[in-house]
Protein backbone atom coordinates (compact mmCIF):
# COMPACT_ATOMS: atom_id res chain seq x y z
CA UNK A 1 0.00 0.00 0.00
CA UNK A 2 1.45 3.51 -0.56
CA UNK A 3 1.40 6.52 1.22
CA UNK A 4 -1.15 8.28 -0.53
CA UNK A 5 -3.26 5.01 -0.14
CA UNK A 6 -3.04 5.01 3.88
CA UNK A 7 -3.86 8.51 3.74
CA UNK A 8 -7.00 7.95 1.29
CA UNK A 9 -7.90 4.84 4.20
CA UNK A 10 -7.05 7.62 7.34
CA UNK A 11 -9.70 9.84 6.06
CA UNK A 12 -12.21 7.14 7.29
CA UNK A 13 -10.87 6.52 10.59
CA UNK A 14 -13.30 4.59 12.79
CA UNK A 15 -14.19 6.35 16.61
CA UNK A 16 -14.59 4.38 19.37
CA UNK A 17 -18.32 4.38 18.94
CA UNK A 18 -18.11 2.33 15.91
CA UNK A 19 -15.38 -0.18 17.99
CA UNK A 20 -18.27 -0.40 20.46
CA UNK A 21 -21.02 -1.42 17.97
CA UNK A 22 -18.79 -3.93 16.71
CA UNK A 23 -19.26 -5.81 20.36
CA UNK A 24 -23.07 -5.84 19.81
CA UNK A 25 -24.28 -3.42 22.19
CA UNK A 26 -28.24 -5.16 22.63
CA UNK A 27 -26.97 -8.40 22.88
CA UNK A 28 -24.52 -7.37 25.71
CA UNK A 29 -27.58 -6.32 27.90
CA UNK A 30 -29.45 -9.07 27.79
CA UNK A 31 -26.14 -11.20 28.70
CA UNK A 32 -25.56 -9.13 31.77
CA UNK A 33 -29.06 -8.83 32.48
CA UNK A 34 -29.31 -12.75 32.04
CA UNK A 35 -26.31 -13.66 34.02
CA UNK A 36 -26.89 -10.91 36.65
CA UNK A 37 -29.95 -13.41 37.30
CA UNK A 38 -28.47 -16.23 37.00
CA UNK A 39 -25.64 -15.04 39.53
CA UNK A 40 -28.35 -13.49 41.78
CA UNK A 41 -30.59 -16.52 42.03
CA UNK A 42 -28.02 -19.26 43.18
CA UNK A 43 -27.55 -20.27 46.74
CA UNK A 44 -23.84 -18.70 47.70
CA UNK A 45 -23.49 -15.11 47.71
CA UNK A 46 -20.40 -13.19 46.10
CA UNK A 47 -18.31 -10.47 46.80
CA UNK A 48 -19.95 -7.16 44.76
CA UNK A 49 -16.37 -6.31 43.62
CA UNK A 50 -16.58 -9.90 42.04
CA UNK A 51 -19.59 -10.02 40.71
CA UNK A 52 -19.28 -7.04 39.10
CA UNK A 53 -15.59 -8.03 37.53
CA UNK A 54 -17.74 -11.44 36.27
CA UNK A 55 -20.35 -9.82 34.69
CA UNK A 56 -18.62 -7.27 32.45
CA UNK A 57 -16.06 -9.25 31.49
CA UNK A 58 -18.37 -11.84 30.73
CA UNK A 59 -20.35 -9.38 28.46
CA UNK A 60 -17.11 -8.26 27.11
CA UNK A 61 -16.56 -11.76 26.00
CA UNK A 62 -19.84 -11.81 24.86
CA UNK A 63 -19.39 -8.80 22.75
CA UNK A 64 -16.04 -9.83 21.45
CA UNK A 65 -17.70 -12.96 19.95
CA UNK A 66 -19.86 -10.70 18.39
CA UNK A 67 -17.37 -9.08 16.60
CA UNK A 68 -15.59 -12.11 15.74
CA UNK A 69 -19.15 -12.80 13.90
CA UNK A 70 -19.21 -9.59 12.33
CA UNK A 71 -15.39 -10.44 11.02
CA UNK A 72 -16.75 -13.37 9.15
CA UNK A 73 -20.28 -12.30 8.38
CA UNK A 74 -19.11 -9.34 6.59
CA UNK A 75 -20.38 -10.36 3.24
CA UNK A 76 -23.72 -11.56 3.94
CA UNK A 77 -24.09 -8.66 6.47
CA UNK A 78 -23.48 -5.92 3.83
CA UNK A 79 -26.36 -8.11 1.55
CA UNK A 80 -29.18 -7.53 4.28
CA UNK A 81 -30.79 -4.35 5.02
CA UNK A 82 -30.94 -5.30 8.97
CA UNK A 83 -27.59 -5.48 8.94
CA UNK A 84 -25.97 -3.04 6.54
CA UNK A 85 -24.69 -0.67 8.67
CA UNK A 86 -22.73 -2.39 10.97
CA UNK A 87 -19.56 -1.16 11.35
CA UNK A 88 -17.84 -3.79 8.98
CA UNK A 89 -19.84 -3.38 5.62
CA UNK A 90 -20.41 0.20 6.16
CA UNK A 91 -16.90 0.79 6.11
CA UNK A 92 -15.84 1.98 8.74
CA UNK A 93 -14.14 -0.62 10.54
CA UNK A 94 -11.69 -2.72 8.71
CA UNK A 95 -12.27 -6.80 8.57
CA UNK A 96 -8.66 -7.23 10.21
CA UNK A 97 -9.55 -5.23 13.15
CA UNK A 98 -12.63 -6.90 13.75
CA UNK A 99 -10.49 -9.92 13.87
CA UNK A 100 -7.82 -8.78 16.28
CA UNK A 101 -10.66 -6.69 18.45
CA UNK A 102 -12.50 -10.08 18.84
CA UNK A 103 -9.91 -12.46 19.69
CA UNK A 104 -7.51 -9.96 21.97
CA UNK A 105 -10.97 -9.12 24.02
CA UNK A 106 -11.85 -12.87 23.78
CA UNK A 107 -8.94 -13.64 25.37
CA UNK A 108 -8.77 -10.65 28.11
CA UNK A 109 -12.76 -11.73 28.59
CA UNK A 110 -11.66 -15.37 29.74
CA UNK A 111 -8.75 -14.37 31.78
CA UNK A 112 -10.33 -11.87 33.59
CA UNK A 113 -13.63 -13.70 34.40
CA UNK A 114 -11.43 -16.80 35.72
CA UNK A 115 -9.46 -14.10 37.34
CA UNK A 116 -12.30 -12.81 39.45
CA UNK A 117 -14.61 -16.04 39.91
CA UNK A 118 -13.60 -19.27 38.85
CA UNK A 119 -11.68 -21.38 36.14
CA UNK A 120 -15.18 -23.38 35.11
CA UNK A 121 -16.79 -20.12 34.28
CA UNK A 122 -14.15 -19.00 32.15
CA UNK A 123 -13.93 -21.99 30.21
CA UNK A 124 -17.55 -21.82 29.62
CA UNK A 125 -17.26 -18.55 28.39
CA UNK A 126 -14.91 -19.73 26.26
CA UNK A 127 -16.54 -22.32 25.18
CA UNK A 128 -19.38 -19.97 24.33
CA UNK A 129 -17.25 -17.77 22.42
CA UNK A 130 -15.76 -21.08 20.52
CA UNK A 131 -19.80 -21.97 20.15
CA UNK A 132 -20.91 -18.92 18.48
CA UNK A 133 -18.50 -18.27 16.48
CA UNK A 134 -16.89 -21.28 14.82
CA UNK A 135 -20.10 -23.72 15.47
CA UNK A 136 -22.99 -21.23 14.76
CA UNK A 137 -21.33 -18.23 12.21
CA UNK A 138 -18.89 -20.82 10.83
CA UNK A 139 -20.93 -23.81 10.60
CA UNK A 140 -24.77 -23.67 10.98
CA UNK A 141 -25.82 -20.76 9.57
CA UNK A 142 -25.03 -20.74 6.40
CA UNK A 143 -25.13 -24.73 6.13
CA UNK A 144 -28.74 -25.82 7.74
CA UNK A 145 -32.43 -24.08 8.82
CA UNK A 146 -32.07 -25.34 12.34
CA UNK A 147 -29.02 -22.84 12.37
CA UNK A 148 -30.63 -20.97 14.82
CA UNK A 149 -32.26 -24.03 16.87
CA UNK A 150 -28.33 -25.31 17.86
CA UNK A 151 -26.80 -21.94 17.47
CA UNK A 152 -29.57 -20.44 19.77
CA UNK A 153 -27.69 -22.66 23.06
CA UNK A 154 -24.70 -19.59 22.69
CA UNK A 155 -27.30 -17.15 24.01
CA UNK A 156 -28.44 -19.38 26.37
CA UNK A 157 -25.16 -20.07 28.08
CA UNK A 158 -25.23 -16.36 30.05
CA UNK A 159 -27.47 -17.54 33.03
CA UNK A 160 -25.34 -20.65 33.65
CA UNK A 161 -22.61 -18.98 33.59
CA UNK A 162 -23.28 -15.98 36.15
CA UNK A 163 -24.62 -19.12 38.22
CA UNK A 164 -21.15 -20.53 38.08
CA UNK A 165 -19.21 -17.33 38.83
CA UNK A 166 -21.53 -17.81 42.39
CA UNK A 167 -21.23 -21.86 43.30
CA UNK A 168 -18.17 -22.67 41.24
CA UNK A 169 -20.55 -25.53 39.44
CA UNK A 170 -23.27 -26.43 37.08
CA UNK A 171 -26.67 -27.71 38.42
CA UNK A 172 -30.37 -28.57 38.10
CA UNK A 173 -31.49 -24.79 38.21
CA UNK A 174 -28.39 -23.58 35.81
CA UNK A 175 -29.58 -26.18 33.26
CA UNK A 176 -33.10 -24.70 33.48
CA UNK A 177 -32.05 -21.27 32.80
CA UNK A 178 -30.09 -22.14 29.87
CA UNK A 179 -33.22 -24.29 28.64
CA UNK A 180 -35.09 -21.57 29.03
CA UNK A 181 -33.51 -19.15 26.56
CA UNK A 182 -32.53 -22.39 24.80
CA UNK A 183 -36.16 -23.31 23.62
CA UNK A 184 -37.51 -19.52 23.39
CA UNK A 185 -34.86 -18.71 20.82
CA UNK A 186 -36.68 -20.42 18.22
CA UNK A 187 -39.64 -18.61 17.75
CA UNK A 188 -37.64 -15.51 18.75
CA UNK A 189 -35.91 -15.43 15.77
CA UNK A 190 -38.66 -17.16 13.56
CA UNK A 191 -41.19 -14.45 14.03
CA UNK A 192 -38.55 -12.11 13.16
CA UNK A 193 -37.17 -14.28 10.03
CA UNK A 194 -40.79 -14.12 9.21
CA UNK A 195 -41.36 -10.07 7.95
CA UNK A 196 -37.44 -10.54 7.29
CA UNK A 197 -37.50 -12.75 4.71
CA UNK A 198 -36.32 -10.98 1.64
CA UNK A 199 -33.40 -10.09 3.33
CA UNK A 200 -32.52 -13.54 4.40
CA UNK A 201 -33.21 -15.24 0.53
CA UNK A 202 -31.07 -12.50 -0.63
CA UNK A 203 -27.81 -13.51 1.62
CA UNK A 204 -27.88 -16.86 0.98
CA UNK A 205 -28.92 -18.00 4.70
CA UNK A 206 -30.94 -20.66 4.81
CA UNK A 207 -33.53 -20.05 7.82
CA UNK A 208 -36.56 -21.79 7.68
CA UNK A 209 -38.71 -19.37 6.00
CA UNK A 210 -36.30 -19.69 3.30
CA UNK A 211 -35.73 -23.26 2.77
CA UNK A 212 -39.15 -24.78 4.39
CA UNK A 213 -41.32 -21.39 3.38
CA UNK A 214 -43.78 -19.40 5.79
CA UNK A 215 -46.38 -21.86 6.67
CA UNK A 216 -43.97 -24.66 7.81
CA UNK A 217 -42.15 -21.81 9.76
CA UNK A 218 -45.58 -20.72 11.29
CA UNK A 219 -46.29 -24.28 12.62
CA UNK A 220 -42.53 -24.42 13.72
CA UNK A 221 -43.29 -21.36 16.04
CA UNK A 222 -46.48 -22.68 17.55
CA UNK A 223 -44.91 -26.55 18.45
CA UNK A 224 -41.70 -24.92 19.96
CA UNK A 225 -43.94 -21.87 21.61
CA UNK A 226 -45.87 -24.81 23.22
CA UNK A 227 -42.55 -27.11 24.44
CA UNK A 228 -41.25 -23.45 25.57
CA UNK A 229 -44.91 -22.74 27.47
CA UNK A 230 -44.60 -26.46 29.29
CA UNK A 231 -41.19 -25.75 30.44
CA UNK A 232 -41.29 -22.71 31.32
CA UNK A 233 -44.01 -23.07 33.83
CA UNK A 234 -42.79 -26.12 35.27
CA UNK A 235 -39.43 -24.20 35.95
CA UNK A 236 -41.87 -22.39 38.61
CA UNK A 237 -41.11 -25.66 40.87
CA UNK A 238 -37.76 -25.81 41.18
CA UNK A 239 -35.84 -23.88 43.53
CA UNK A 240 -35.40 -20.92 41.90
CA UNK A 241 -39.39 -20.68 41.05
CA UNK A 242 -41.75 -18.95 43.37
CA UNK A 243 -44.67 -17.22 43.47
CA UNK A 244 -43.84 -14.38 41.04
CA UNK A 245 -42.23 -16.40 38.44
CA UNK A 246 -45.34 -18.54 38.90
CA UNK A 247 -47.91 -16.28 37.56
CA UNK A 248 -45.49 -14.51 35.18
CA UNK A 249 -45.24 -17.59 33.33
CA UNK A 250 -48.57 -18.43 32.99
CA UNK A 251 -49.18 -15.04 32.21
CA UNK A 252 -46.57 -14.71 29.68
CA UNK A 253 -46.97 -18.18 28.03
CA UNK A 254 -50.61 -18.08 27.62
CA UNK A 255 -49.72 -14.60 25.55
CA UNK A 256 -47.47 -15.98 23.52
CA UNK A 257 -49.11 -19.31 22.74
CA UNK A 258 -51.95 -17.40 21.96
CA UNK A 259 -50.07 -15.01 19.39
CA UNK A 260 -48.25 -17.96 18.14
CA UNK A 261 -51.55 -19.52 17.29
CA UNK A 262 -52.78 -16.70 15.56
CA UNK A 263 -49.60 -16.19 13.82
CA UNK A 264 -49.44 -20.32 12.78
CA UNK A 265 -53.92 -19.76 11.48
CA UNK A 266 -52.40 -16.93 9.15
CA UNK A 267 -51.37 -17.32 5.62
CA UNK A 268 -48.77 -14.80 3.71
CA UNK A 269 -51.39 -13.23 2.22
CA UNK A 270 -52.91 -11.85 5.05
CA UNK A 271 -49.87 -10.67 7.08
CA UNK A 272 -48.27 -8.78 3.70
CA UNK A 273 -52.09 -7.11 3.85
CA UNK A 274 -51.42 -5.54 7.51
CA UNK A 275 -47.48 -5.31 7.00
CA UNK A 276 -47.01 -8.15 9.31
CA UNK A 277 -48.58 -6.81 11.98
CA UNK A 278 -48.83 -10.08 14.16
CA UNK A 279 -45.72 -10.91 13.56
CA UNK A 280 -43.94 -7.87 14.61
CA UNK A 281 -45.99 -8.11 17.79
CA UNK A 282 -44.79 -11.49 18.50
CA UNK A 283 -41.29 -10.83 17.83
CA UNK A 284 -41.54 -7.65 20.23
CA UNK A 285 -43.78 -10.12 22.94
CA UNK A 286 -40.75 -12.78 22.85
CA UNK A 287 -38.00 -9.60 24.03
CA UNK A 288 -40.50 -8.91 26.94
CA UNK A 289 -41.40 -12.52 27.28
CA UNK A 290 -37.44 -13.46 28.37
CA UNK A 291 -37.13 -10.16 30.59
CA UNK A 292 -40.10 -10.31 32.57
CA UNK A 293 -39.45 -14.48 33.04
CA UNK A 294 -35.74 -13.25 34.18
CA UNK A 295 -36.89 -10.79 36.60
CA UNK A 296 -39.69 -12.34 38.10
CA UNK A 297 -36.80 -15.19 39.43
CA UNK A 298 -34.53 -12.43 40.46
CA UNK A 299 -37.55 -11.10 42.49
CA UNK A 300 -38.49 -14.41 43.82
CA UNK A 301 -34.91 -14.74 45.12
CA UNK A 302 -35.87 -11.23 46.35
CA UNK A 303 -38.79 -12.50 48.02
CA UNK A 304 -36.74 -15.36 49.91
CA UNK A 305 -33.75 -13.31 50.60
CA UNK A 306 -36.17 -11.13 52.98
CA UNK A 307 -37.72 -14.24 54.11
CA UNK A 308 -41.06 -13.89 52.65
CA UNK A 309 -40.88 -16.40 50.25
CA UNK A 310 -39.53 -20.39 51.75
CA UNK A 311 -39.57 -22.48 48.57
CA UNK A 312 -42.33 -25.06 47.77
CA UNK A 313 -42.01 -27.80 50.25
CA UNK B 1 5.53 23.41 8.41
CA UNK B 2 1.68 22.77 8.74
CA UNK B 3 0.05 24.13 11.49
CA UNK B 4 -3.47 23.97 10.82
CA UNK B 5 -5.34 21.15 12.68
CA UNK B 6 -7.62 18.96 11.02
CA UNK B 7 -10.51 17.80 11.81
CA UNK B 8 -8.93 13.84 11.97
CA UNK B 9 -6.60 14.73 14.78
CA UNK B 10 -9.47 16.13 16.78
CA UNK B 11 -11.20 12.70 15.96
CA UNK B 12 -7.83 11.18 16.97
CA UNK B 13 -7.12 12.74 19.76
CA UNK B 14 -10.74 11.88 21.10
CA UNK B 15 -10.00 8.17 20.46
CA UNK B 16 -6.92 8.36 22.35
CA UNK B 17 -8.63 9.83 25.17
CA UNK B 18 -10.98 7.39 25.25
CA UNK B 19 -8.68 4.63 25.04
CA UNK B 20 -6.57 5.81 27.87
CA UNK B 21 -10.04 5.88 29.95
CA UNK B 22 -10.77 2.82 29.40
CA UNK B 23 -7.14 1.73 30.61
CA UNK B 24 -7.30 3.28 33.32
CA UNK B 25 -10.44 1.77 34.00
CA UNK B 26 -9.12 -1.50 33.82
CA UNK B 27 -5.98 -0.30 35.97
CA UNK B 28 -8.99 0.64 38.73
CA UNK B 29 -10.66 -2.96 38.39
CA UNK B 30 -7.66 -5.20 38.77
CA UNK B 31 -6.29 -3.34 41.42
CA UNK B 32 -9.95 -3.06 43.39
CA UNK B 33 -10.18 -7.08 42.30
CA UNK B 34 -6.90 -7.53 43.64
CA UNK B 35 -7.58 -6.07 47.17
CA UNK B 36 -11.19 -7.78 47.47
CA UNK B 37 -9.04 -11.32 46.46
CA UNK B 38 -6.34 -10.86 48.97
CA UNK B 39 -8.83 -9.26 51.78
CA UNK B 40 -11.11 -12.23 50.97
CA UNK B 41 -8.02 -14.35 51.63
CA UNK B 42 -9.43 -18.11 50.21
CA UNK B 43 -7.16 -19.77 50.07
CA UNK B 44 -4.29 -18.31 50.65
CA UNK B 45 -1.96 -19.76 53.07
CA UNK B 46 -1.14 -22.50 51.35
CA UNK B 47 2.29 -25.30 52.37
CA UNK B 48 5.03 -23.32 51.02
CA UNK B 49 8.17 -26.15 50.25
CA UNK B 50 7.63 -26.76 54.58
CA UNK B 51 5.13 -28.85 56.06
CA UNK B 52 2.87 -27.22 58.22
CA UNK B 53 0.88 -29.67 59.97
CA UNK B 54 -1.72 -26.82 61.05
CA UNK B 55 -2.99 -26.60 57.21
CA UNK B 56 -3.46 -29.87 57.13
CA UNK B 57 -6.51 -30.67 58.55
CA UNK B 58 -8.02 -28.36 55.67
CA UNK B 59 -6.93 -30.95 53.15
Amino acid sequence: MTDTGQFIDRSIEPDLKDYFDLLKPRVMSLVVFTALVGLLVAPQSVHPMVAFTSILFLAIGAGASGALNMWWDADIDAVMRRTARRPIPAGKVAPGEALGFGLALSGLAVMMVGLASNLLAAALLAFTIFFYVVIYTMGLKRWTPQNIVIGGAAGAFPPMIGWVIATGSVSFEAVCMFMLIFLWTPPHFWALALFMKEDFSNAGVPMLTVTHGHPSTRRHIFAYSAILALFAVGMAFTSIGGPIYLVTALVMNGMFLTMAWQTMARDTESATGDDYAVEKRLFRLSLLYLFLHFGALAADAGLMALGLWGGWT
Amino acid sequence: MIRVEHELHQRRRGRNNGVGLLLVGLIAIVFGLSVVKVTLGHDMEKFDHVVRPALEADQ
